[in-house]
């Protein structure tokens, strides 16, 4: 079972890994912040996977708060960008 | 093997496979729109496939794995959205138009509303 | 005021300001379904029945339920009828194969690799009466196939369209839209 833990983990990090390039790459700042929500989700999903593999339930918790505070912080990067802060 | 786990190590597959697919349509769309439209949909279904696996991987365990399961899904499907509409709106009010191939003038219909709005607010100032 | 702003996000800013004028029956009626919303969430943090951490629970989502009673502009009790209840389960299975089949799109899409798109910015229309239910539509169009919400203004949608077929607004609305309003106007408008 813990083997097709270990496999989602190495998909989530090849994804992360195209997300890291596009971070970097981006021409603009919305690139940019496209790019960290999308591993605000990728690490919310691979927190709860290493919960699962490490058998702490409070992993959990932490994605969630994670996933809390990266909405947050998109929508504030998406005002700011927009002038309306 | 038991059920819950065949069943919960497919969920898990399917969905890190998406995940990784956002990641890539991130790297290969052309402009922010599509990239945006590849991360929001892929993402939110890899992760709620993903974390719904999960818990009903560690079911067998104790019942609270798949409440908090819920709890995160449910989240996802209702944040991933608005932060793509909140970002996309931004974007267009920094005059970084979207990409469009064919020379059809109403392609953009949102051009025409941007445009009112601007005007409005030069006569404020 | 952000907070105010995520519940109602795709609509104008100023749209809740006429909230200041509430009945007591309104008030009562946000405050009780907010505070059972509040506790179901609390529960499934703790996921303990003890004395002790409900107590702890109730208390404070009573506050916090107090506290924002203008800014929860969604339910009434109506909701809550089997009838209503019955379209939202329908409503959300149609919601999830929509969610499906347009992950395959984008996976097609990215996997192609030649790109095949051919993006566009369309409008239509929509009939729908709450603010509330304007929001869940919009949230619902972009987790469809290739479309994306980019603004709501009254009662008109623009919306990013990765494979144009159509800039016809009434074309354009049964394409996307249809099957979603046809439900949610029966769930909000019993």
């Amino acid at each position: 079972m813990i083997y097709i833990f270990y496999i989602t983990l190495v998909l989530l990090t090849l994804g992360m890994i195209f997300s890291i390039i596009r971070f970097v790459k981006g021409p603009t700042a919305g690139d940019r912040t496209v790019a960290l929500d999308t591993m605000t989700t990728l690490m919310v999903a691979g927190l709860v996977v290493l919960a699962a593999v490490f058998d702490r339930l409070i992993y959990v918790d932490v994605a969630l708060i994670y996933g809390v505070l990266g909405f947050i912080g998109v929508i504030v990067i998406a005002r700011y960008l927009e002038g309306a802060l | 093997m038991s059920l819950y786990e065949i069943i919960g190590g497919l969920l898990s597959i399917i969905g890190a496979s998406f995940l990784f697919l956002g990641g890539l349509g991130i790297y290969r769309m052309p402009d922010v729109y599509n990239r945006l439209q590849a991360g929001t949909k892929a993402t939110t279904l890899g992760a709620m496939s993903l974390i719904l696996g999960v818990g009903v991987v560690k079911m067998e365990d104790h019942w609270s794995w798949i409440v908090k399961a819920i709890i995160i899904i449910v989240f996802i499907a209702i944040s991933n959205p608005i932060s793509s509409h909140a970002l996309s709106r931004a974007m267009y009010h920094r005059k970084k138009f979207p990409i469009i191939k064919s020379s059809d003038k109403n392609m953009d219909a949102y051009r025409e509303v941007f445009e009112k709005q601007e005007r409005e607010k030069e006569e404020k100032k | 005021m952000i907070t105010g702003e995520f519940y109602v996000l795709p609509l104008k800013t100023n749209n809740y300001k006429h909230m200041k004028t509430l009945t007591l029956s309104e008030k009562l009626t946000r405050f009780i379904i907010n505070w059972l919303f509040l506790m179901i969430v609390w529960f499934a943090f703790t996921t303990s029945l003890s004395a002790q951490e409900l107590i702890a629970g109730a208390i404070a989502t009573m506050f916090i339920s107090l506290l924002t009673i203008s800014l929860f502009t969604c339910c009434t009790f109506k909701l809550l009828s089997p009838r209503s209840l019955f379209y939202m389960s329908y409503f959300l299975v149609i919601f999830l194969r929509e969610l499906i089949k347009s992950n395959f799109d984008v996976a097609r899409r990215v996997l192609t690799p030649s790109l095949p798109i051919n993006p566009g910015i369309v409008k239509f229309k929509t009939k729908l009466p709450t603010d509330f239910a304007k929001m869940v539509l919009a949230n619902c169009i972009t987790l469809t196939p290739g479309t994306l919400t980019i603004d709501v203004i009254d009662d008109t949608f623009y919306i990013h369209w990765i494979d144009v077929k159509t800039t016809n607004p009434e074309e354009a609305f049964i394409e996307i839209a249809e099957t979603f309003e046809k439900i949610l106007l029966k769930i909000f408008k019993p």
